[in-house]
Order: C-alpha cells, then structure tokens, then sequence
C-alpha cells in the first residue's frame, strides 16, 4: 500500500466556486492510503508546490495526487515538484476537477460529489502506479515539409536557415501554391508574383532546401525525432537533369485540350507543360492523361524537338524513404465546389465566376492576358456584382460553418482595383458584414467605399438568372428594407475555403487530428497553435484555419521555430509510459506485433519458469526505445498480457471500479 | 466408411511402426455407440480402438497445441472443416508444424445425437450408416431415417471438401451445405431490440457455467484464461446473478472474433443445447461487412480484419445502433 498525499486546488474561483474543495480533501482523507490531504488556492504556485515538496518529506509520501486542472495544463509542473522533493515523477497522478468538472457544472453538491469521486479514482489508480525511468531517444536533424505554398516555402526557409536541412514535398509541378495564382495582394497591392518568386528562387537555391516537386507523401511511420517518410515522385517523364526549361516541348505539343488547373480551367494547356512561367523546378511535366503520346503511342514530337534529349516516356515512379526529425503539415486550401449553388447560377453561365477566376481573369498571364472581359463575348463589363460569404456562415449541409476570412478583403481589392483601371464599370458588393480586423484593413476598405465608389448593399443575393443580354440578379437591402432586381454583365461570388481535400488521408498517416471543418486541430487553441498534439507535427497556413498572407507567413515562421526547437535536440526524453509483456500469458500470438505502429514488438523463444514449470516458448518483447506507449496492443492482445506501464488494465480497472462504487 | 477407417489404421500403424510419428491423435470408441472422443494412440495395438465414423464431429485441431510441446511428430487426423483452425494456430505460432503429420480424411458431415434424441430415437445401441440411409439399432427395436436429417448444423453451412492444410489424404469428401450461412443472424438483426434481447436471455440463462464451450474451442487457447484468473471476479463457478453467465458468452465471442473459424465445436459440446456459434456468426458476418468477406484460417499470410489497419476501413459510426 502506498502513502498517498492528496493535494486539492481551488485555481483561484475557477474551482473553489462550484467546488466545496475543503470537503474533497476532508472526504479522500478517509481512503485507504491516503495519509495527507489539504487544499490550497494556487497549488500550481511557487507555495502549492513547496507545500506538495514538504509533505513528501514530512510524510513520507510514495505517492502523490492532484487534483487540479488537466494534465495537459500542470502534470508536468507537479512532477517536476514531486521530482524535486525525491520522488519518481512517475508517483503523481493529477484528478481534472476542472474541465473535467467545475467549469461544465453549476450545482455545488453535484461538483462537489463529482470531484470526490474522480479524486477516488486518482488515489486508486496511484495506488497501484510504479516509479518509472524515462530513457533516451535521438532526433534526426532533418525536417519534411508538406505542401510547397507560401506557408511550406516560410516554413522550410526559416528552418534551413537556422541550419537544418529541409524537404519540402509539393504534389503540383511547381512551387508557389494559391499565392502564385493571385494578383495583387491586400492591403498594399503589390503584386503577388513579384513578392513571391523571390522567395520561390530561394528555396530553390538553398543549400539546406530539398524540393520534390510532383511529389507526394506516400507512407509516414516512427515517432517525434524519428520519423521514416516514403515519397513517390510522379514519373514527370521528363529528365530533369537534362532539361534546360527552353519551352520549346510546349510550343510544340500538338495537344493542347488539357484544361489549364493554373488558370482554374478558364483557358487549355499543351500536355507537356509546365503550370506557369516563373513555376521552380522550370522543368515541364507530360500529363500522360492528354499526351497523345501515351494515348495511342504515335505522336513523340517533343522528344524530337527537346534538344536536350531530356524527354523519358518510359519514366516511371520513384518511391524515396527519409528520416526526419520533425513534419510540418502546409497543405494549404481550395475553393468548395459550386456545384450545390446553382441559385448563382455558376455552371449556366461563364459570366458567372469564382473570385480565383477573377484573380487569374485579372493577371497578364491568364487566359484574357489581364483585360476584364466577359467570358461569355469577349465584352467588357459594363456592371459587375459581387457575391460575399457563398458557403460561409451557412448553417445548411451545403455551407462551412466558418467566416472564410480572407473574402472581405480580396472583393475590397478587386472593386478597387476594377473601379481603377475601368472607372466606367459599375461595381456592387452584396455583404452580410464586412469584416476587416488587421493592419490597415479597414483603411483600406474604406477607400474602396469612400474613393472609389463601390457600392456596398448590406444583403444576400437570392438569385442569378441569365438572360438576353445580361444576368439578372435578385437581392435583398437589409438596411433600406427593400427587395432589388437588377442587370448585370458579370457576376463573381466568394466562394467559401475549405482544406486541401487531401489532408484526410495525410492527417491519418501522421495521426493528427482533424475537425469537422477537415482543418487539423492545434495541440491548444490558444497556447500551442502552430504545434499538432501528435508530437513532432507542426501546422503552417490554411490547413490549420482560415488566414490571409501575412497570418500564414507570421504562422509559417512559428511553425518554423517550433520545429528547430525540436531539431536543436540531441535527445529526446521518451515517455517510460511503454507496453510491457507479462511473460506467463503471453501466448505468442503475434497479435500485437500486428497492430505494433512502431514496430517496436518482436519475438524471442525464451525459458519460462511458469510456476515450477520450466518450458521453452516464443514470448513478446517490448523494445522501449521504440514503443510510444498509445496501447494499441494491450487491446488486441487475446490474453491479457500485454499492459501499458503507468495504465495498465488493473489500474483502469481500479479506477473504473472506484467511480463505481 | 469402415474402408477407409481401416485404410487410416493402416497407416497410422505404419507411420508408428517406421518412427516417422511419436504417436497418433484420432478418435477412439466411447462406452456407447454414438459417443467415441479424441485419444491419443502411443502403440500400434492402442489403435484397435481407433475409430471414424459419423460421431467423430470433434476438432483435433486444439489438442495439437499441446502436442506440439511434445516429443517427436504427432499424426493428426483432421477433417476439411478442422484444418482451418490448424491453419488459424499455426498463424498464431500455437502449433509446431514440424511436429506435425497431417492426414486429411474424407468427410461427408457428421451426426447430431442430440436431434436424433430430438427426433425421438431412445436407447441407441448402434448405428449402421449406409449412404444416405441411417440405420439405428435401439433397445427399442430397429429405426431407419435419412442421414442428411441428423446432420450437425454446422455441416447445413458447411465450408466445402477443400482441406486447406495436409501431408496426405484418405478418403473422400462430400459438400453437405444446403443452407445459408447467415440466414439466422438475419432473423435475429430483423428482431425488434426487446425481442432480441429476450431471444438471447432465453438462451443464455440455461447455461451452467461448465466451461465447455470456452474448453473445446480451437480460438480460445490462452495460457490461462482470463476467467481463471484470481484478478477479476469472473473465475471459475456457479454465475452469481444472470448478467454475468450473459457477459461470459459475449466476452467470450468478442474475444474470439476474427480469429473463430466458425467451427462449430462450440455448440456441438453444449451440454444445454445453447446455438453459442450464433454469437460468432454474427461477428463474422459483420467483419465481412465492415472489412471484406474473410474466413479465418485460410491464409497463414494475410492480413487479419482486426489487426491491421487499411486507410478505406470504415469509421466506428458505420456500425447502426441496436443491430
């Protein structure tokens, strides 16, 4: 039997309001074990623990409980105290009778109850704990990089340049993500290009940058520090170390239907091709799905043209494995499908368009070469109207339940920038409410109001209808009561963001996690932003929530730090929270060798004293280094015999048992 | 029959005699005509008492675990249907293959004394089988009636004359399977809730806790069992109350899921006549759902349903409440 301290926290009002705290400590005193119990304000303060520190010395104490907040808040803190006053940090186990009770209830008696009994569960469960050793794991001095963005391209550039090497895996056959596909960028129009590919080239040019470029993560295994990475780079079937990026291949590609992904489909692209002119690598890639190459194996004209003989139909894909130390997830976003809006009326008419259509519409490089023009006729726009929050805010199965953010402020700069270079278009902007917190955001949609006269309508378009010459569009003036029915020549709708629909299958290879929305979950939304609560998983851009280009940078960066804080590491401290065999009822099974993510069971034939029995058999062995404790195999163990150290079934067990009594 | 029962004594008796096996694992004749039970045979002679008949429905497969800790190989005599829980030890590394000498016999279903008993036929003496024709020799006088209507249930579903593991064969088999294998899970699934939980309460309160079921059962082969254990209070005994005998049967069928062959073994031995194999059923069936139609024992090198992890496996919620 241990000599178990309880130490009950009032955390200021935050507990002691709904939590009689001095009757948890009167009540857990009559526990068996329990041979201390108080209760203090701040048990977290310099004080609360020197009073844990000295009762363990006074008291004898082998084993200690808090019952406090979460675990993720303070465990670390009250073993360090525990540690401190000599004993395993290993002894303490926290009750949360915060989360877990005083902030979700109101009635005292109830909280109170509750605390008592999650208390009793503690004191069981720390009854039967055993002082654990963590021991050592290394730290592979490399980071990967998912998604080749701008958040990806921060990310690993702050990261290489604190010295460590850096991968960064991009699908697309390019760098450079949806800010490539911009512009000009808010709140100082500069063009997004311009800003951009410098730091696309020096990506590209660092020493300590890695690019694989139409590339993807196939397969991710190991633990914080020690991650092994398998990527397949897509056989781009073209050699890149002898192309020389002329172009000439591209010039001369007879197919030329492919839709161009670059330019949202809005215009068409030869097979072999590269996504656009500043792309890095400059080294094209054949779409063996248009190449009529590869479609009916007569054509090869690029090959005969390339004089750099860099063309390679027999390419194939390449899987590489890495190490890394360190994964950061930049998988960035796109625009939700249209295709449950059709009161916009988006598949009837070209006239009708996204926002990224309108950006790519308004680039010199895009399919109008920079001049606003109807798609329709080739006509510029008389009128133009724009469509806030379609798939924002909604709170039907169709919508994001989320403000996509970044929509205010790119339709504020398109109407100004349209309302500039075409004074004579007419621009409207339908808002539920604008919505323009940062630096000199609002200045900047006041000036699309006050110096440029876009007209802004506080209401929601119902309807879009082509007609003869024009569409016609149905809305609501919330402010002025009054219904409006108005023409129009073009139509743009800010269209909702949501995360790359890959990140799914990207979130469950790294076991992060995700929410509703498909964006991965933070460790603590507040305290740990940039950081996955998978160890060694960091979050940089959208993937994360909805940011405009100076949130993901500033984020990219953090995410950066985070990942050199880790990298800095020559050894991580692993948690001694590892499975171990019971030797007598391991049958041999293999059962959880099979369920093992980390590889770390195998097994030995070994002599076994089983009760004056002595036979030979083939048993479980645990390798500690590798094991990380998640418990998989306890669970799929037909006997029993695997058990996590610090959890084991007989503690759950106990703890089970003492709420239920 | 009687042919090819002579024709495994014979090479039993041969195999023993050259030291190519340390001994044999068959059936050996019981104190009524209807009961022989699994024996091992160490001499030549020992297997005057071997028999194989249509009562030789009990699996061999488990009593190789603890032949394969002895001394030399060990023939076994294993029916189609058995050698799928060989296959499903030998993936577990519960049996030593080298210790093992494997002669599929042939099998054309076995008998259920318990439905002749059903039927009304007392006081069997003997039993002469004669193709399709079932001759009973009672103290009551003569009885005829058609095999296939004493048949085991789980020959109705049976999995097919294939022996899926052997060194040698005597004997043909014959596909006895004229029903469908999850046709009562699905008149269970269709029962209202109450209804359902009323079927199994019915069946589950007339066990008695004699652990035959968890004793004859190839998949439930644990060092020590989990209700022998002295750490929860679910060892060995009378049930105290009704939710425990309830919860021994499903801890048990869980602990068995995708590794049970679906044998049968389990309702065969029940002393109350409990259909214990609907548990199982519906777990396969289930699995083959959820994962993709799997058979346990099949495959010494597959990947098992439970114990590995595709990214298309489906999320928890796609199990529907209350089926």
């Amino acid at each position: 039997m241990q000599k178990i301290g309880v130490f009950v926290c009032h955390c200021g009002s935050n507990i002691a309001a709904t939590v009689d705290v001095a009757r948890v400590a009167e009540e857990i005193r009559k526990e068996p074990g329990v041979v201390h119990a108080e209760d203090y304000p701040y048990m977290c303060s310099e004080a609360g623990q020197a009073k844990i520190a000295s009762a363990i010395k006074e008291k004898g104490l082998t084993a200690i409980v808090v019952c406090s907040c979460s675990p993720r808040m303070h465990e670390a803190t009250f073993r360090k105290a525990a540690s401190r006053a000599g004993l395993n940090p290993y002894m303490v186990e926290i009750a949360n009778i915060r989360e877990h009770c005083s902030w979700i209830h109101k009635d005292r008696e109830e909280a109170t109850e509750k605390s008592v009994i999650l208390a009793r569960a503690a004191v069981s469960k720390v009854n039967l704990d055993t002082p654990l050793q963590p021991g050592e794991s290394r730290v592979t001095k490399r980071a990967l990089v998912i998604g080749g963005g701008i958040a990806g391209i921060q990310t690993a550039l702050d990261i290489a340049d604190a010295g460590y090497e850096v991968d960064i895996v991009e699908k697309t056959p390019s760098i450079g993500g949806r800010m490539s596909q911009l512009d000009k960028t808010f709140p100082t129009l500069d063009c997004s290009a311009c800003i951009l590919t410098p730091k696309m080239v020096e990506a590209a040019a660092h020493e300590k940058i890695t690019l694989y470029t139409y590339s993807e993560v196939e397969s991710i295994s190991g633990f914080v520090g020690d991650f092994t990475v398998e990527i397949r780079k897509k056989a781009r079937s073209v050699d890149m170390s002898k192309c020389t990026g002329c172009g000439v291949c591209q010039e001369k590609c007879p197919s030329r239907k492919a839709p161009n992904e670059f330019n949202r489909g809005l215009d068409t692209r030869s097979a072999i091709y590269t996504p656009f002119a500043q792309a890095i690598p400059n080294v094209p890639v054949i779409d063996r799905e248009h190449c009529i190459k590869f479609k009916t194996g007569k054509c090869g004209v690029c090959a005969r043209v390339c004089q750099a003989g860099a063309i390679d139909y027999e390419q194939k894909d390449e899987l590489i494995t890495r190490k890394y130390g360190a994964i950061v997830a930049a998988t960035g976003f796109d625009m939700i499908k249209l295709d449950q809006f059709d009161e916009f009326a988006y598949s009837q008419s070209p006239d009708v368009i996204t926002s990224l259509e309108l950006e790519r519409i308004m680039n010199a490089a895009g399919p109008t070469k920079g001049h606003l023009e109807k798609l329709s006729d080739h006509k510029p726009p008389k009128s133009m109207v724009f469509v806030q929050c379609v798939g924002s805010r909604g709170q039907t199965c169709r919508d994001k339940s989320y403000c996509s953010k970044i929509c205010c402020m790119y339709t504020a700069k398109h109407a100004m920038l349209i309302r500039d270079k075409y004074p004579d278009v007419d621009v409207t902007v339908f808002y539920i409410d604008v919505r323009t917190p940062g630096k000199n955001f609002d200045e900047f949609y006041r000036r699309a109001v006050e110096e440029y006269g876009v007209h802004y309508i506080k209401g929601q378009v119902g309807k879009v209808a082509p007609t003869e010459g024009g569409l016609l569009v149905q809305a609501s003036d919330l402010l002025d009561n009054r219904q409006i029915l108005m023409k129009t020549d073009m139509v743009v709708l800010a269209a909702a963001i949501e995360p790359d629909p890959d990140v799914r299958r990207l979130a469950t290879m790294l076991t992060a996690s995700i929410d509703t929305n498909n964006f991965l979950t933070e460790a603590h939304p507040k305290l740990r932003p940039v950081e996955s609560p998978t160890a060694g998983i960091f979050l940089s851009g959208v993937c994360q929530g909805p940011k405009d280009i100076p949130e993901t940078v500033a984020q990219a960066g953090a995410a950066a730090i985070k990942a050199v804080g880790l990298l800095a590491k020559d050894k991580l401290v692993t948690n001694p929270c590892t499975a171990k065999a019971d030797e007598l009822l391991c049958n041999g099974c293999s059962c959880c060798a099979r369920v093992c993510p980390y590889g770390a069971i195998t097994y030995e034939e070994k002599e076994i004293n089983d009760h004056g029995i002595r036979e030979v058999r083939r048993v479980a062995a645990v390798n500690d280094a590798l094991c990380q404790g998640c418990g998989a195999c306890t669970v799929a163990c037909p006997s029993g015999a695997m058990d996590l150290q610090g959890f084991s079934n007989r503690q759950i067990t106990a703890e089970v048992d003492a709420i239920c009594r | 029959m009687q042919e090819f029962m002579n024709e495994m004594i014979r090479r039993g008796k041969e195999l023993l005699s050259g030291g190519a096996v340390q001994r044999v694992l068959g059936w050996k004749k019981g104190d009524l005509g209807y009961n022989p039970e699994p024996a091992f045979f160490l001499g030549e002679q020992d297997l005057d008492e071997f028999v194989y008949d249509g009562f030789c429905g009990a699996n061999l497969s488990k009593f190789m675990i603890e032949a394969s800790k002895m001394e030399g190989k060990t023939l076994v005599f294993l029916k189609p249907c058995d050698t799928y829980s060989y296959k499903q030890l030998l993936m577990e590394h519960r049996v030593d293959r080298e210790k093992s000498y494997i002669i599929g016999v042939g099998c054309s279903g076995k008998l259920d004394v318990n439905k002749m008993q059903r039927e009304g036929i007392r006081g069997i003496k003997s039993v002469e089988e004669e193709g399709d024709v079932l001759r009973f020799h009672t103290v009551y006088g003569e009885k005829e009636c058609p095999r296939s209507r004493m048949l085991l249930e789980r020959c109705h579903v049976c999995k097919g004359k294939e022996h899926q593991i052997y060194d040698e064969r005597i004997g043909e088999s014959e596909e006895t399977g004229d029903r469908d294998r999850f046709e009562q899970v699905r008149q269970i699934e269709a029962m209202e809730p109450e209804e359902r939980f009323a079927f199994f309460k019915g069946e589950l309160s007339k066990c008695i806790r004699c652990n035959a079921c968890r004793n004859v059962c190839p998949a439930c082969s644990c060092r020590k069992c989990v209700f022998d254990g002295s750490q929860f209070d679910s060892s060995q005994k009378a049930n105290a109350d009704s939710f425990e005998e309830q919860m021994f049967h499903i801890i048990r069928a869980f602990h068995v899921t995708g590794r049970c062959t679906d044998c049968g073994e389990c309702s065969r031995v029940c002393p109350q006549g409990i259909p214990l194999h609907l548990f199982n059923r519906k777990l396969i069936k289930d699995i083959n759902t959820f994962y993709g139609e799997y058979q346990a024992g099949v495959s010494t090198d597959c990947e098992m349903p439970l114990t590995d992890y595709t990214a298309g496996d489906p999320e928890p919620n796609a199990a529907e409440r209350g089926r």
